[in-house]
């Protein structure tokens, strides 16, 4: 069952599709979505309704939409763009949807007399938000946009429907040659946890840190 | 405009037709398993004995840190020629769907019952309850209207989930989209079956909210708690357990 020889085959080139891609859709992908995340936060509070309540349907619509189908309608209505800038375009979409959630909830656990006092002083609205809200809110936020990126590092397998030749494509493609799976997979799976659980007890303790 | 409106007229009743049963299949029986997983998980983790709730945890941290697909194609490829058991790809399809989104349940299940005061335990040991009447007759109806809004989260994310399917040959809207691409573009063949993604969605999430509200009326639950449950059901697939995130409810308790 188990072949010690095909272990060692697969853990190179795993790693190797582990750093070169995974790694990079994950790190540009989560940056990408806190970016964003932020922006649609700001922009819900700041837009007036009109343009604010179409922006918060569009957020819905992809956030309640599956990953895969955004990967393929992006991939082939786009084809001028490689695969791995459009898995961290999507990625860096489809996450930032659910980060302006954790935001809007950092923003909300700010206190009215913030506000008030920001506007006592005669703050313009940027200065506000740079100097008084985000500082507090963001600090609030830490944990949970740390939460979503390792949600998102564990969902890059799904480049696989774009032929973007990830760890877990690469693990089946590996065994699909050597007609026997199970190295490749146990590698792939293990691997994911051994990068994600180690960051997600981090960021409970940070949590807990952060936490007042 | 009028070529992309014709291409999703042409689109939706093929992919309604063709793709949504197993969409469906996959969605109602992951669901089934991923309620009886989460359940069984988080009780094991809250109630047994220490050995038992170490397996338990090992089992929960295991499903959620190894990614889906991983998991999926493990049971699609590795198993069979593992244990000579061919599962098919929709109990694949079922049984990963099930299990992934099970072990977040888990945390969702195991968090709720955290969260009934220690004082209902006390009382219902007072009474001399059997545990078996304690759980059924007062924690779980009270952990139950808790972990409503975190389940409502977990079924919108196995609709989401389901998408994967296809990757193990079932032939689900995501497969059937991209067969209808060619034919009729890749806008339309897309943008109509993410309309009917979102159609799905959004009537599970429907469901899940009339039955958060018959729960709650039924126990005449405070709005403190409820704002509680919902805000740390946001973070159920982000890693946070429900009942683990007190510190910053309790800022907002003193805020209002």
């Amino acid at each position: 069952m188990w072949d010690n020889e095909l272990f060692l085959q697969t853990l190179p080139v795993l790693v190797k599709a582990f750093v070169q891609i995974t790694l990079v859709v994950t790190v540009a992908g989560a940056a990408l979505a806190a970016a964003l995340g932020l922006v649609w936060a700001i922009a819900l509070r700041e837009l007036p309704a009109l343009l604010g309540r179409p922006l918060g349907f569009v957020l819905d619509f992809i956030r309640m939409t599956p990953l895969p189908v955004h990967l393929l309608v992006v991939y082939h209505g786009f084809t001028q763009l490689s695969g791995m800038t459009v898995g961290i375009i999507v990625f860096g979409v489809h996450y930032s949807t659910y980060m302006s959630e954790s935001y809007r909830a950092g923003i909300d656990s700010i206190r009215k007399g913030q506000w008030e006092a920001a506007k006592a002083l005669s703050l313009p609205a940027s200065r506000t938000w740079r100097a008084v809200i985000l500082p507090q809110a963001v600090r609030n936020t830490l944990p949970s946009l740390g939460n979503w990126a390792i949600a998102m590092f564990k969902d890059t397998p799904f480049l696989i429907f774009i032929s973007v030749p990830e760890m877990v494509t690469a693990a089946r493609e590996f065994g699909g040659r050597h007609f026997s799976y199970i190295e490749a997979m146990t590698v792939a799976g293990l691997l994911f946890l051994v990068a994600s659980y180690p960051t997600a007890v981090l960021m409970r303790k940070l949590e807990k840190k952060l936490a007042y | 405009m009028s070529d992309f409106l014709q291409g999703l007229l042409t689109a939706l009743p093929r992919l309604l037709q063709e793709g949504l049963q197993a969409t469906l299949i996959s969605f109602v029986g992951g669901a089934v398993v991923m309620v009886v997983v989460a359940v069984l998980l988080g009780l094991a983790e809250h109630q047994g004995p220490a050995w038992l709730r170490g397996i338990a945890r090992f089992v929960v941290e295991f499903f959620r840190g190894t990614s889906l697909v991983v998991q999926l194609f493990f049971l699609f490829y590795v198993i069979p020629t593992l244990t000579g058991v061919d599962l098919g790809s929709t109990w694949t399809a079922i049984l990963a769907l099930g299990l992934n989104y099970g072990a977040y349940g888990a945390e969702v299940v195991r968090g709720s019952l955290n969260a009934v005061p220690r004082g209902q335990w006390e009382t219902a040991t007072a009474l001399s309850m059997p545990w078996f009447t304690q759980m059924r007759r007062v924690i779980w109806p009270q952990a139950w209207a808790l972990m409503l809004p975190g389940f409502n989260n977990l079924m919108v994310m196995l609709v989401k989930g389901t998408a994967v399917v296809s990757l193990v040959l079932m032939a689900d809207l995501t497969f059937e989209a991209d067969q209808l691409r060619r034919r009729v573009g890749t806008w339309p063949a897309f943008i109509a079956a993410l309309l009917i993604y979102y159609v799905i969605a959004l009537l599970v999430s429907l469901v899940m909210r009339w039955m958060e509200r018959r729960a709650q009326r039924r126990l005449g639950l405070g709005d403190f708690e409820i704002r509680k449950a919902r805000q740390e059901a946001d973070q159920v697939m982000a890693g946070a357990a429900a009942g683990d995130a007190e510190p910053v409810a309790a800022g907002k308790e003193g805020e209002t």
